[in-house]
This record gives structure tokens, C-alpha cells and sequence, in this order.
């Protein structure tokens, strides 16, 4: 498969040259990525204007909703930093991270569910004659959660959905499990390139598919609902709880991004840009390509995995459309726009593109009339985006950032 | 309703007046049953056909025949039928069912039009059977036959008998032999006229015949203390192996032959009738969360007598070894199921191998389906490299040429010999423009060639919605594709689903043909192989790409039509073929038109396989087909057929 | 199309809260997807609600007040009708919603409607197990719809083998549960009755029908019960008509396919399948007839269908307003409480009820396709209380629903206790 674009191999090429040997003197992690700083930075005073402009902490100049849309945008970033990671550094271009995303959200969903509707059925038996036992206990939960899809046994899937360490430790493993699996599997077969997209891409449609089922036991096409509701409190206004989830999502996306920029500019770094840029003679230089790429695969997958079991409680319902193989495009294109193998440019990217999509058809952007023609942003934002993408990749490979590299470099 | 309950002793007066001559006039007949007649139900219908038969009054066939078209109208003043004839816009020429004359013109809204449903039409049907049989058009002959396949009873043997020496068309008598054997089989009166006529079923695969031999082999359950003589005994159910002991103990309990199994909420509406004082068998109600306190509250109200004992499994399996279960024939010779049965074994020999013929085609013609999508992204993927995501979307501009071709061309046929060509053109140019425009920039970096025609599909994809709107379209095949091939009742494949095959077969000869024999397939298999040498030798890459790329996104337009033809034409399509063709293209071996043919194959072949194993959900055998692609892919990266040399290397 | 300035600076999404204006005008919420898969279905309705409210305000407003329509696009995105409803309630401030048509997206919006009080009214046939505080039902529960066509099969058609042929997904999953349920119960052997699921847009319908016809040679009547959704109709009925299969053989009746879907397909070969409705265009009364001058003249086409689900949304809206007046203001549990018992005539003849659970009752309807694309009607009930909870699935054998006595959407008469007051999303 003939190499994507190849930034110049020679920064990479002395580091890889010394291999185990002593790694030359570092600068300090900050100084080596002033990013992090800016980064953080700013990101800490957007959460503090947003909350002081919040409704439910502050002088309530933003709508509850638009807290929430905030607060998904910032998971957004998350997981479209773990893509740049895997694509942008590792060129393994994954069409598929967004099934880690859904099934993070459908972990914690579970949980949600589950305990808000036992919660709901305790107060309802309380004045009961009979306290209920812990089987008619269950099978009321189960026909409330289950009612809506015609059955009421509670599948085996959840076992675990009463205990929210068990779901948050499932919002880590299952997706780590699938994407190691998955990964040993592509990965060992020497499975790369295009044809390695189109298997990630039928990975994503594989799983939508088997969520779409009502027999898997997830509420098929219905999907998991009512997930801002967080079970023991009911009291707390969701004015209050938009704001403590945009905490949490922008605590995520800070720690993630410090993470993902401690992985990628140490010597690991390096040895997976060079297995972007020529995956043979790293191979040949004695490294064990296939477990680096396991790990970048995984680890990005688990990212995406927090990144949803964060987002669904804000937006509120999470079902398998979610999962369709177009949404992952839509990450891909996210963090192309954004440009790649630069952290802040995926960041760019997804909170740029998916802020003014839900802008534009959300009926908010002004139509402009041109002569007798009324262009409808709602109709037309999709063209645009879809040639503008076009542009993108052919005359800004780098995307938004590279633009804000130059401007960077040229201002010392 | 209003107006039924007022004139209802007018009705009664009529049916009181009507005389019992043989020659009384169809009106009063009619009137005598005014209500049911313009308020036809199944339930009655027999009863209004008994009354219309036994008075016999002159034209009854006529009015039934027109009940049954639904072209009978009720005057509302005065309650009298007409048969109704539309004679311009909304008014119609109502004519006396008596004399047969025009009596009036009245609005259309002026009268109560007599709709009768289905179920009352097939009994009208019957009833016209004995009128019919001989008429003088062969088209009513030929209804007639059909309602007595649709409700076969014991008269119409003699009535068929009857008017088969006289029948003067053979195909019509043919089929009247066909339907007196069937008729025979079940109601004739004679034994062995029965058997002979089941014998006469056996090996036969047609719905009719097995419907037949099936109704002789209704069976019913039954219950007793030990197995009865009296019955014609088709199985012996034992319990725990032929059903389970739960299903048995319900057949128990359904016949009142044994006491009720407590189900889940038995125990706790028992304890709740008989709470007290916070207490209840003794025990506090705060203890009965637990299911052990339950127990021992409801077994202290069992010993006071005060609730029913719980069903035990002992008790269970008394009940049951009580009882023999056995399924019973309805029909009460043992000869006639036995011969039935040999006949309906026979055919089952036969029948599985028609319903495997009958897979196969299925998967065939899925097949040529996934090929006809998927080969035009095999030249292009396969030769170029690269990766269409919009490769879908030439599908659908292929389709909507279809559509805007015949609604501007009526004629479906003449329409259908534009659309393929044009679709073949439109979507030839937009895959030359695109391949100018945007792929020959990208050719050194593939993965961005994915990304960008993606942007290429979105924006098509929401043109078309733009233009057409969301509505899926209609693209009608002409007649000629319109109906089915059939072999018998059991195999049978719709004619567009063979002419689609069809097509496929003419592309893979043509491209074949085209690769191997022509100067042009001679420079693209050059060009695949190595481009660099192949452009030393004289040959233009650039425009050996730009031809393949042309040529890949042509087919794929005429793909479209074809699909279109079968489906439904949205914006969406091409979108709900993509993955699918990848998959195809992958599976198979990439770079190899044989490639692409064996994965659609294998995806087509698959899918039926998975269906036929498990049809009541189409979703699951899709996941499955998924999943074993990708295992597929992991152990065989390069598909089914790979390529070998330098180009593999890739 | 004139409304669509009307519409562009209704939709402008405000980021900043606005103060609360005064009670003049009424706003209306109008909550359906204009973009996406469900665009096709829901943008009528949208124009049916603008068409509702502009004969209002000609006829002189509401309350002393016009009626300010705010229609907002939620884009077939199920997350994305909770914001817009969360909008519509805390920044826009309308007084009532009409809205959703899938049950994923009503399930979406229900948590916000409990949560800030809001009203919405839904228009469209769905599976029941449901009665929120905050939603009135105006299209047909399970019983209203799919138990009186399969009375109509068993006893018109006497069908004795059953298809239950359905889209994957939580209406057809429901419904053929609850139908599972009652076939059983009329004495249909579960071998009877064969149930497939297929994916949204199917069209690979070949096996399928063919499984369906060899159903026949069981010597049994044997009847289809559709409940596939959308464009996937279309491969199907192709497939019905390319195989003969005839409705005198093997009818068909369909939940979901109305004059709107209709006017997609050929229908000359499909003449005596079945629908099942509240409504039919083709039904002959003089306010059907005015219904279908004045959408008409608001659409400037006349080629254009209506259909049950805008019927539902005329019942709604009319007796919206008439509770409204009852009830003098706009506040919410006032008009709800003058929602009950509320009557207005169907556009089929009789008079609907809003009944206590939130249901209407008005007639069922079943018809046969003509070839006009149109539906002869050919059974007409009475007036059928909707149910919210089926008695026929154990589950919710005991469950009622009664908001003007018991105060309650979900109470359990097993335990006289009242599981939720809130719903099961």
C-alpha cells in the first residue's frame, strides 16, 4: 500500500535509529508541547464562563440545553482526540470508533436505567401490604424497562446493570475487550490500509446491526432512554446537573488530552509515527509493530468508550442508529477538517463542524436569498460540508490547524 | 343505522307479504332481506344466499354477480336495490334489477353504495359456482373454478361432474378434472373414490393439492384416561418428551381435569386475602419479603383451610400419569389418513428438493444483486486503488435517471430501453468529472481518496434529496418484468429478479471480453499491474484511469436501474449498498472481475443459508453475514481468489 | 410555499434566555422533523398544524390572543428531540406541543416533558403501554387499530394462520406481541401464526413472500398483518404483485401504510389489500369534504393526500382549544383537567372523547386499496375507547390508567397501588 502523506521522516529517523540504546537528553514534557498549556488553559476558562453564564449556577444567560449541547461537545473532542491518536499519529485509520462510543454510552445506560426504574418501583411498593421479595422486585423492574418492547424478563445482558461499579467497569472492559480482539485479530493478519477501514467499518455495522435486534435485549431500535435522569437525583434540576456534566466532560477531555500528548510525544510517540510513515522498516528495525498498534487501537477505544458513557447521560437516550458506520465517517471527516497528528487540531475539528452542523440545520443560521433562490441551510449545510471536505483534503491536508501552525511559527 | 330502524317494519311487512310463488319478483326478495343485503357480513351472507336460492326468483345470478362487484346500490328513501352504472362524473344510471331498465339518475351521493367485503365475496362466489360452471365466457367459467378452489364444499361435486362432458375449452376442462379430484379427495362420498383421488395427490407439489391432503390430516388434541379406540389416533404425545410436562399439566388444567398450577402472583394474592392486623398466617406482613416466610405464612393458611394447597411436582406427575395425551385426526377412517399420509410423504421427498431449488435462486438472484452492485467498485478498487465511498450514489443518480426518463416517457418499455443507457452515460460523466476533479490528486494517498469521496456522497446524497425530496419513487417495471417464472407453486422467481440476473451475466462476459480481448483491457491490466512500467511502455496512465473509473461508475448507473426496478428509489440507496459491495469486492480478491463473482456468491449464498435456518428474522442473518465476513477477512486477508505478483504486494 | 418566512423567523434558535413574556400571543410548539427519514412523513403534519392555527387566528384567535406557531426541525435525530422540546418549553415558552411520530422520539421528548410540566399532543398509530401526565394520545392505541382488523380477519375473512410480517422495531415488536397474545387466546394454534422482523428499508422480499404463500398449503386461510414501516413497503408490495398473490388468496393488512404512502406505488396490482385506520380520505362526510378543500387551498395542490395522522391532529388541536376556553389560561393543569371528557366530531361522522387515560375514542375503520390509490371503505365501528395498557400481555393485565380519579397513568389494580406517576421511557 503506497504511504500517506509523509511528513519529514528524518525527525523520527535518529530517535529510531538508537533503539533501546540511552534516548537522547528530553526537554521538559511542557516545553516540548506548549499546547498543553494553551490547551488547558483555555479550556478551564470556557467551563468557568459557562457556568457563570449557566441557568442553573449562574446568571442563566444559557439555556439548560445549550449546557448540554456544550457539555456533549467537549465528548466530542475526547473522541476525536482518540482518533487523531490512532489515524493522525498511528495511520491506522479506524472507521469504527464510534461503536466504542455507543457501547460506553449503552454500559452506563444500563446502569441508569436500571436504577432509576428500581428506585421508581421501591417507592411505589413502600405502601404496599406485602413488602415485595427481591424476585417480584426485579421482574417489576424488568417489565417497566421492557414493557415498552412487548416482553418483561430481565436478559441476561443485565446481570450486572444494578451496580454502577460493575457498569463503570464495563464501560472500560467491554469495549477494551472487542477492540483488543479485534485488533489481535486485524492486526495479526497483517490486515492494514484501506482494506483494514472497510473491516472496522463492518465491525460498527455489525454491532448496529445486532443492537437493532430486539432480541439482544437492549430495547433494539428503541434504544436506552430517559438517561438524564440520574437515579438518586431526582431533586438536583437538570439546570444544575447540564453544568456538573460539562465538569465531568471537560475533567475527561483535559485528562485524555494530557494523556494522549504525554503517549505521543515520549519515544512511544515516536515509534508509532514512524509505523504511520513506513510500518515495514520499523518492523525491520526489531520492533513489535503489531503489539504498538494493539495498544494505540485499544487504549484509543477505551478513551472513546468514557467519551460516551459521558455524552448519552446528556443527550438522554442513546440507540443503535447511533452506532451506524456513517457516524464514525463523520469522526474521520471531524478530525481531517481539524487536521491531524496535531491534538488540538481533532479538538478544532469536532467542536467547528459538529457546533455549526447543529447550528445550521437546527434552523438557527439566517437564510440568505440570493435573487429569486432562498438557500435553506437545513438542505443545503450537508453540500457544503460534503465539498467543503472535498477542498479540505485536497488543498489543506492539514486541516484548520496546519493553518494555525503557520501563523503560529511565523509570529516568532 | 337510522334509517334501517325506521323502515325495519316496512322490511318485516315486505318479508310477511312476500309470497311463496316461485315467481316472486327479485325486488321483494331482496327486501325481505333489505338488512343484511346492504349490510353484508360473513356471519349472515349464507343465510341471505340460502333465502335468494330457495325463492329462485328470475335473475338472482345477475344480482349476484353484481353484489359481488359491489355495483349494487340501496335507495335510502325507499329502500329498494338498483344496479348502479356510472354515466358521467358523479352520476350514475340506476337500473331495476326486475325489468333491467334504467329507472333513474341520481347523484352519486344520493344513494348508499353496498360494499361487501372479501370474506362475503368468496361466499357469493361459492354460491355463483352452480350458474357459472357452464356459462358461455370463459373468463366466468374460469372465476368459478377459483371459487371453488377458494371454498371447496361436498355439493359442488356434482356440479363440477356435471359440466365437465359438455366443457368445451381444454385447459378449462383440464383444470375442472384437476379440481373434481381435489373435491373427491375430500368430500366424495365413496371411500374408495377418496382413496383413488388421494393417490392421485401423492408427489404433487402444488399449494392446492397440499392444502388438500393437509385438511384430511387436521388434527385435534384430545385427553382421556387411556388411549380411546373409538379415535383415530394420529400421534401419542408423551409427556416430557413430545411436550413438555407444563404443557401437558395445562391441557390438564384446561379441561378441568386437574386443579390449577399456582403461577407467580398465586401465593401473594392468597396471602393478601387473608391479611390482618399486620399479621397473616401467623406471621408479620413485614417478614414477607422473604420467599421462605412467604411459603411458610401460605402453608399455615393452606392448614386452616383457607386458601387452595399449592401444585406440587408430585402432584404433577400423579395428574399426568393419569391421563394419556394424544393428537386425533378429525376425520374418523383410519384408511383415508393413512392413504393421506403415504400421499403427503411422497410429496415431501419432492417438495424439499423444489424448496432447495427454490433457496438457490433466491440466493442466485441476491447474488447477481450484491454482483451488479459491487462490480463497478471492483474495476475501480480493484484496478485503481481506490476507494469509492460516492460509488453508491452513481447507483442512485443511475436509478433517478430511471425515474426522470419515464416520467417523461410513458411507455414503460421504451422508457426502460432509454433509462439503461442514459443511467450508463450520466453516471459515466460524473464518474470522469470526478475522477478529474478530484481522485487524480489524491492517487499517492488512498486513505484521503476515501475521505473525500465520502464528502462527494454526502453531497450528492443530499442534492438528491433536495431535488427529488425524501419520498421514496416509484420506478414501475414494464408488464413483460412485472409478474413471475414459475416451475411450480413451490419454485418461482420474479421475472425482474431474472432479468437482473441476466444482466449481470451480460456484464461479466462483456467486461471479461473486454479485459482479455481488447487493447484497451490489455493497457488496464497493464496499468494494474505496474503503472510505472505500463506508462514506459507507451500507455497513458491518466487516461487508462480516467476510462476505468468512467467505466466503473457506468456500470454502477445501470446497476441502478435495475435495483430501482426491484426496489425503491431514495437518496438513500446507494448508501444501503456500499458497505455491502466493500464487503463483496474484499471477500472475493480484489483486482479480479472472477474475484468479485465468487464474494457475491458466497455473500448471497450465505445470507439465504442463514435466513433458511432461521426466517422469522432477517436482521440477525445480516449481523451473522457480517460477522463471518470479518472473520473471513482475518484469515483470509486477500480474498477468495488473490491475486498474485507484484500487485498483490499491496 | 408561503410559509416559510413565517417559519424562518419563527425557528430562530435564541442561545440566551428570553424573560417571560406576556400572555399574548399563545405559542404553540410545533415539534416535527423537517430534514432526515422521517422528513417525509412529519413535514405534513407541520403544515397541517400551521394550516390548524392560521383558521384559529382568521376565526379570531384564542383567549383574546393570536396563536404564534414555533416550528422547530429535530431532524429524524432521536437525542435531538429532547433538546428542541427543552427549548421549546424553557426558551421559546410555548404552551403546548404538538409533536413526534416514532415512538423513539416521543419516548426521547417524554422525560423533558415530565421534568418542566409541558403538554404535548402526539398524532400517530402507536403500540399503547404508555399514558404520560403530560402527553395526550390522539392517534390509535392497539386496540383502535390492530385488534379490530384481526377480529375483522377472523370473523369477515375467516382467517385461521397468521403472518405477522413487521419492521425490527418497537411498534411492530409490541404490537405483534399483544396480537401473539390475543390470537392465542381465540383458539389460533401458536404453530399458526408466523412472525418475521426485517430490517428498516428492506427490499431482498422474495423468500419472504414465498414463505408466506407455501403458509396456504398448511390448509389453512391464511392472512398477512404488515407492519413494516416506510420505503420498505414499496419492495414488498412489488414482490406481493410480481408473485399473484391476490387478496382473495392472501390478504394483507397494513397498520402503516395510508393514501400518503400509497401515492409512491403502483397500486392497480394491489386492489383489495387491506389498511386499517381511524381515517380515509375517501370517507364521505361534509367536514371531510371542508377538511380536504382547506388543506387544499393552504398547500396549493390539489394533488396532495391527507391522511389519519393529520386527522388526529385537526381532533387534537380543536379540542386543545376548546379546553383552553374552557379553562380560561394557559396554565397547564388547568387545561389538562378541561381536556378530559372533551368531544369534537370526527371527520369520518360520530364524535371523538379525550378519555381520562389520555386516549381518545373514536371509530375504526378498515378499507381496501383501490386502484386509484385511494381506500374503500368497507367497515366502519363505533366508537372504540382507547386502551393505554393491553389487557392481553400479563405484564400489563393489571395496569390502568386514569388521571382525573386516580391521579394516576400507571396504577396497578392488583396492588391498588400507583407504580409511577412519571413513565417508563
Amino acid at each position: 500500500m503506497t504511504l500517506i502523506n509523509r511528513p519529514p521522516v528524518a525527525a523520527t529517523a535518529p530517535i529510531l535509529a538508537q533503539g533501546t540504546q540511552t534516548p537522547p537528553p528530553r526537554r521538559g514534557f511542557l516545553r516540548e508541547n506548549p499546547s498543553i498549556p494553551w490547551f488547558l488553559g483555555l479550556l478551564t476558562i470556557f467551563t468557568l464562563i459557562v457556568s457563570v453564564l449557566s441557568e442553573g449556577l449562574g446568571i442563566g444567560a444559557l439555556s439548560t440545553s445549550m449546557v448540554k449541547i456544550l457539555g456533549m461537545t467537549l465528548c466530542l473532542c475526547l473522541i476525536a482526540i482518540a482518533m487523531d491518536v490512532v489515524w493522525g499519529y498511528c495511520g491506522i485509520l479506524s472507521l469504527g470508533h464510534f461503536a466504542f462510543f455507543g457501547l460506553g454510552g449503552y454500559a452506563i445506560g444500563m446502569w441508569l436505567m436500571y436504577a432509576r426504574t428500581e428506585i421508581v418501583i421501591r417507592e411505589s411498593l413502600t405502601g404496599a401490604v406485602l413488602p415485595p421479595t427481591e424476585a417480584e422486585l426485579s421482574e417489576a423492574v424488568a417489565a417497566q424497562i421492557f414493557g415498552v418492547v412487548g416482553s418483561s424478563e430481565l436478559p441476561l445482558i443485565w446481570s450486572f446493570a444494578h451496580s454502577l461499579p460493575a457498569q463503570l467497569a464495563l464501560v472500560v472492559l467491554v469495549p477494551g475487550l472487542l477492540a483488543l480482539v479485534f485488533g489481535w485479530l486485524a492486526f495479526r493478519s497483517r490486515v492494514t490500509g484501506v482494506y483494514l477501514s472497510i473491516l472496522t467499518q463492518a465491525m460498527t455495522l455489525a454491532l448496529a446491526l445486532y443492537l437493532f435486534q430486539n432480541d439482544t435485549g437492549l430495547r433494539g431500535n428503541n434504544g436506552l432512554s430517559g438517561l438524564q435522569n440520574i437515579p438518586g437525583l431526582f431533586d438536583i434540576p437538570q439546570a444544575v446537573l447540564a453544568v456538573w456534566f460539562l465538569w465531568a466532560s471537560a475533567l475527561a477531555l483535559g485528562l485524555g488530552y494530557l494523556l494522549f500528548a504525554w503517549i505521543v510525544s515520549g519515544k512511544f510517540g515516536s515509534v508509532i509515527r514512524a509505523i504511520r510513515d513506513n510500518e515495514a522498516r520499523v518492523r525491520f528495525l526489531g520492533y513489535n509493530v503489531e503489539g504498538y498498534k494493539l495498544f494505540v487501537f485499544t487504549l484509543t477505544a477505551i478513551i472513546s468508550a468514557i467519551a460516551g458513557a459521558l455524552y448519552y447521560p446528556q443527550a438522554g437516550i442513546i440507540n443503535p442508529a447511533e452506532l451506524a458506520p456513517i457516524a464514525s465517517i463523520y469522526l474521520a471527516v471531524w478530525v481531517a477538517i481539524g487536521g491531524r497528528g496535531r491534538l488540538y487540531g481533532a479538538v478544532i475539528g469536532a467542536a467547528t463542524v459538529s457546533l455549526l452542523s447543529s447550528w445550521l440545520t437546527g434552523g438557527g443560521a439566517p437564510n440568505i436569498e440570493i435573487g429569486a433562490f432562498r438557500l435553506m441551510w437545513a438542505d443545503w449545510w450537508l453540500v457544503f460540508l460534503g465539498l467543503g471536505f472535498v477542498a479540505v483534503t485536497l488543498f489543506f491536508p492539514k486541516g484548520i490547524g496546519g493553518l494555525f501552525d503557520k501563523i503560529v511559527r511565523k509570529a516568532p | 343505522m337510522s334509517i334501517f330502524a325506521r323502515l325495519l317494519p316496512l322490511c318485516l311487512a315486505f318479508a310477511l307479504a312476500a309470497p311463496l310463488a316461485a315467481q316472486t319478483p327479485l325486488q321483494d326478495v331482496l327486501q325481505a332481506n333489505r338488512a343484511d343485503i346492504a349490510n353484508p357480513s360473513r356471519g349472515t351472507v349464507g343465510q341471505v344466499i340460502a333465502a335468494l336460492m330457495a325463492a329462485d326468483a328470475p335473475g338472482t345470478d345477475e344480482f349476484l354477480r353484481q353484489w359481488q362487484d359491489r355495483t349494487v346500490i340501496e335507495e335510502p328513501q325507499t329502500g329498494l336495490f338498483y344496479y348502479a352504472t356510472e354515466v358521467e362524473g358523479r352520476q350514475l344510471a340506476l337500473i331495476d334489477v326486475d325489468s333491467g331498465f334504467e329507472a333513474a339518475r341520481v347523484g352519486s351521493r344520493d344513494v348508499t353504495a353496498i360494499r361487501p367485503n372479501a370474506g362475503v365475496r368468496r361466499e357469493i362466489g361459492a354460491a355463483l359456482v352452480r350458474f357459472e360452471l357452464s356459462a358461455p365466457d370463459p373468463a366466468r367459467r374460469l372465476a368459478a373454478l377459483e371459487a371453488i378452489g377458494r371454498s371447496p364444499d361436498a355439493e359442488q361435486i356434482a356440479l363440477l361432474a356435471a359440466s365437465i362432458p359438455d366443457e368445451p375449452d381444454t385447459d378449462i376442462r383440464i383444470r375442472k378434472e384437476r379440481l373434481l379430484d381435489l373435491l373427491n379427495a375430500r368430500f366424495a362420498t365413496e371411500t374408495a373414490t377418496r382413496i383413488a383421488a388421494i393417490a392421485g395427490l401423492s408427489g404433487d407439489v402444488s399449494t392446492e393439492a397440499r392444502r388438500a391432503l393437509n385438511q384430511i390430516l387436521a388434527t385435534e388434541p384430545g385427553i382421556a384416561p387411556s388411549l380411546p379406540q373409538d379415535r383415530n389416533i394420529a400421534r401419542v404425545l408423551i409427556p416430557g418428551q413430545d411436550l413438555s410436562r407444563e404443557d401437558a399439566y395445562d391441557r390438564l388444567v384446561a379441561a378441568s381435569l386437574a386443579p390449577a398450577r399456582a403461577d407467580r402472583n398465586s401465593i401473594r394474592d392468597g396471602l393478601l386475602a387473608h391479611v390482618a392486623d399486620g399479621m397473616v398466617g401467623g406471621l408479620p406482613t413485614h417478614r414477607m419479603s422473604d420467599p421462605s416466610a412467604r411459603l411458610a405464612a401460605y402453608d399455615a393458611l393452606v392448614a386452616q383451610g383457607l386458601v387452595p394447597p399449592l401444585v406440587s411436582e408430585a402432584d404433577i406427575d400423579q395428574s399426568l400419569a393419569g391421563y394419556a395425551f394424544f393428537d386425533a385426526y378429525l376425520e374418523p377412517d383410519a384408511t383415508l389418513t393413512d392413504a393421506a399420509r403415504a400421499a403427503i410423504e411422497q410429496t415431501d421427498t419432492r417438495l424439499r428438493l423444489f424448496q432447495w431449488l427454490a433457496i438457490s435462486l433466491d440466493a442466485l438472484s441476491l447474488a447477481s444483486i450484491f454482483f451488479l452492485a459491487a462490480i463497478g467498485l471492483a474495476i475501480t478498487f480493484g484496478v485503481m486503488r481506490v476507494i469509492n465511498m460516492a460509488h453508491g450514489e452513481f447507483i442512485m443518480m443511475g436509478a433517478y435517471t430511471g425515474y426522470v426518463v419515464q416520467t417523461m416517457i410513458p411507455d414503460y418499455t421504451v422508457s426502460l430501453i432509454i433509462a439503461l443507457p442514459l443511467a450508463f452515460a450520466v453516471a459515466f460523466a460524473a464518474g470522469v468529472a470526478m475522477e478529474r476533479l478530484v481522485i487524480r490528486h489524491l492517487y499517492t494517498r488512498p486513505l484521503e481518496t476515501l475521505l473525500a469521496t465520502f464528502g462527494i456522497s454526502i453531497a450528492l446524497q443530499q442534492m438528491a434529496k433536495n431535488i427529488f425530496g425524501t419520498q421514496a419513487r416509484p420506478l414501475t417495471a414494464p408488464d413483460w418484468l412485472a409478474g413471475a417464472i414459475s416451475l411450480n407453486d413451490v419454485v418461482s422467481i420474479s421475472t425482474i429478479r431474472v432479468a437482473i440476473f441476466v444482466l449481470a451475466l451480460i456484464f461479466l462476459v462483456a467486461l471479461l471480453v473486454m479485459l482479455k480481448r481488447t487493447r484497451l483491457g490489455l493497457e488496464v491490466r497493464a496499468v494494474t499491474q505496474n503503472p510505472g512500467m505500463a506508462a514506459s511502455m507507451g500507455i497513458n496512465p491518466d487516461r487508462i484511469n480516467m476510462l476505468t473509473f468512467g467505466l466503473g461508475s457506468g456500470i454502477a448507473g445501470v446497476a441502478g436501474v435495475a435495483i430501482g426496478l426491484y426496489a425503491q428509489v431514495t437518496s438513500e440507496m446507494g448508501a444501503n449498498y456500499i458497505v455491502q459491495s466493500f464487503m463483496t469486492v474484499v471477500v472475493g480478491g480484489v483486482g479480479n472481475v472472477w474475484g468479485t463473482l465468487a464474494g457475491a456468491g458466497l455473500i448471497g449464498f450465505l445470507q439465504k443459508g442463514i435466513e433458511w435456518f432461521n426466517p422469522s428474522n432477517t436482521l440477525a442473518a445480516q449481523t451473522y453475514m457480517v460477522l463471518f465476513i470479518i472473520l473471513f477477512i482475518q484469515f483470509r486477508p486477500r480474498g477468495i481468489i488473490a491475486l498474485k505478483g507484484r500487485a498483490a504486494g499491496e | 410555499m408561503a410559509f416559510k418566512p413565517l417559519l424562518a423567523s419563527a425557528t430562530a434558535l435564541t442561545l440566551l434566555s428570553t424573560p417571560a413574556l406576556a400572555d399574548c400571543p399563545i405559542k404553540v410548539g410545533v415539534l416535527h422533523s423537517l430534514s432526515g427519514s422521517m422528513a417525509i412523513s412529519e413535514t405534513t403534519l407541520r403544515d397541517v398544524m400551521l394550516m390548524l392555527i392560521e383558521q384559529q387566528n382568521a376565526a379570531g384567535g384564542l383567549l383574546g390572543c393570536q396563536i404564534e406557531p414555533i416550528v422547530v426541525d429535530p431532524a429524524s435525530d432521536w437525542p435531538l428531540f429532547a433538546e428542541r422540546a427543552r427549548e421549546l418549553l424553557t426558551v421559546s415558552e410555548v404552551d403546548v406541543i404538538f409533536g413526534a411520530w416514532t415512538s423513539v422520539s416521543r419516548k426521547s421528548v417524554l422525560p423533558v416533558l415530565e421534568e418542566l410540566n409541558g403538554l404535548m399532543f402526539y398524532p400517530v398509530q402507536y403500540e399503547g403501554q404508555e399514558s404520560s401526565r403530560n402527553v395526550f394520545y390522539t392517534g390509535a392505541a392497539p386496540n383502535q387499530q390492530a385488534i379490530p382488523a384481526v377480529d375483522y380477519y377472523l370473523e369477515e375473512l375467516g382467517v385461521t394462520s397468521f403472518a405477522l410480517l413487521g419492521t425490527d422495531y418497537v411498534y411492530p415488536r409490541t404490537t405483534n406481541a399483544i396480537l401473539e397474545a390475543y390470537l392465542l387466546s381465540k383458539g389460533i394454534a401458536p404453530e399458526n401464526i408466523f412472525v418475521n422482523y426485517t430490517p428498516f428499508g428492506h427490499s431482498d422480499w422474495s423468500t419472504i413472500v414465498s414463505d408466506v404463500v407455501a403458509l396456504g398449503a398448511g390448509g389453512e386461510q391464511v392472512g398477512v398483518i404488515s407492519t413494516i414501516n416506510g420505503d420498505a413497503n414499496i419492495g414488498f408490495y412489488t414482490e406481493l404483485a410480481a408473485q399473484g398473490v391476490s387478496a382473495d388468496d392472501i390478504p394483507v393488512v397494513a397498520f402503516s401504510v395510508g393514501e400518503e404512502e400509497l401515492s409512491g406505488l403502483d397500486t392497480s396490482r394491489l386492489v383489495g389489500h387491506l389498511a386499517a385506520w381511524n381515517y380515509f380520505m375517501s370517507a364521505d362526510t361534509p367536514e371531510n369534504e371542508a377538511f380536504i378543500a382547506a388543506w387544499h387551498a393552504f398547500i396549493g395542490d390539489t394533488a396532495r393526500p391527507t391522511n389519519d395522522p393529520m386527522e388526529a391532529h385537526y381532533i387534537g388541536f380543536n379540542m386543545w382549544v376548546n379546553a383552553m376556553t374552557e379553562a380560561g389560561t394557559t396554565d397547564v393543569d388547568a387545561v389538562r383537567a378541561a381536556m378530559w371528557g372533551q368531544e369534537f366530531p370526527n371527520l369520518t361522522g360520530g364524535t371523538s372523547v379525550m378519555l381520562p387515560n389520555h386516549h381518545l375514542a373514536k371509530p375504526v375503520l378498515i378499507g381496501e386499496i383501490r386502484a386509484d390509490g385511494q381506500f374503500d371503505i368497507i367497515s366502519q365501528t363505533t366508537e372504540v375507547p382507547g386502551e393505554a395498557w393491553t389487557p392481553f400481555l400479563t405484564e400489563s393485565a393489571t395496569l390502568t390508567s386514569d388521571w382525573e380519579t386516580l391521579g394516576c397513568g400507571m396504577y396497578d389494580t392488583a396492588t391498588s397501588t400507583c407504580v409511577q406517576l412519571t413513565s417508563n421511557y
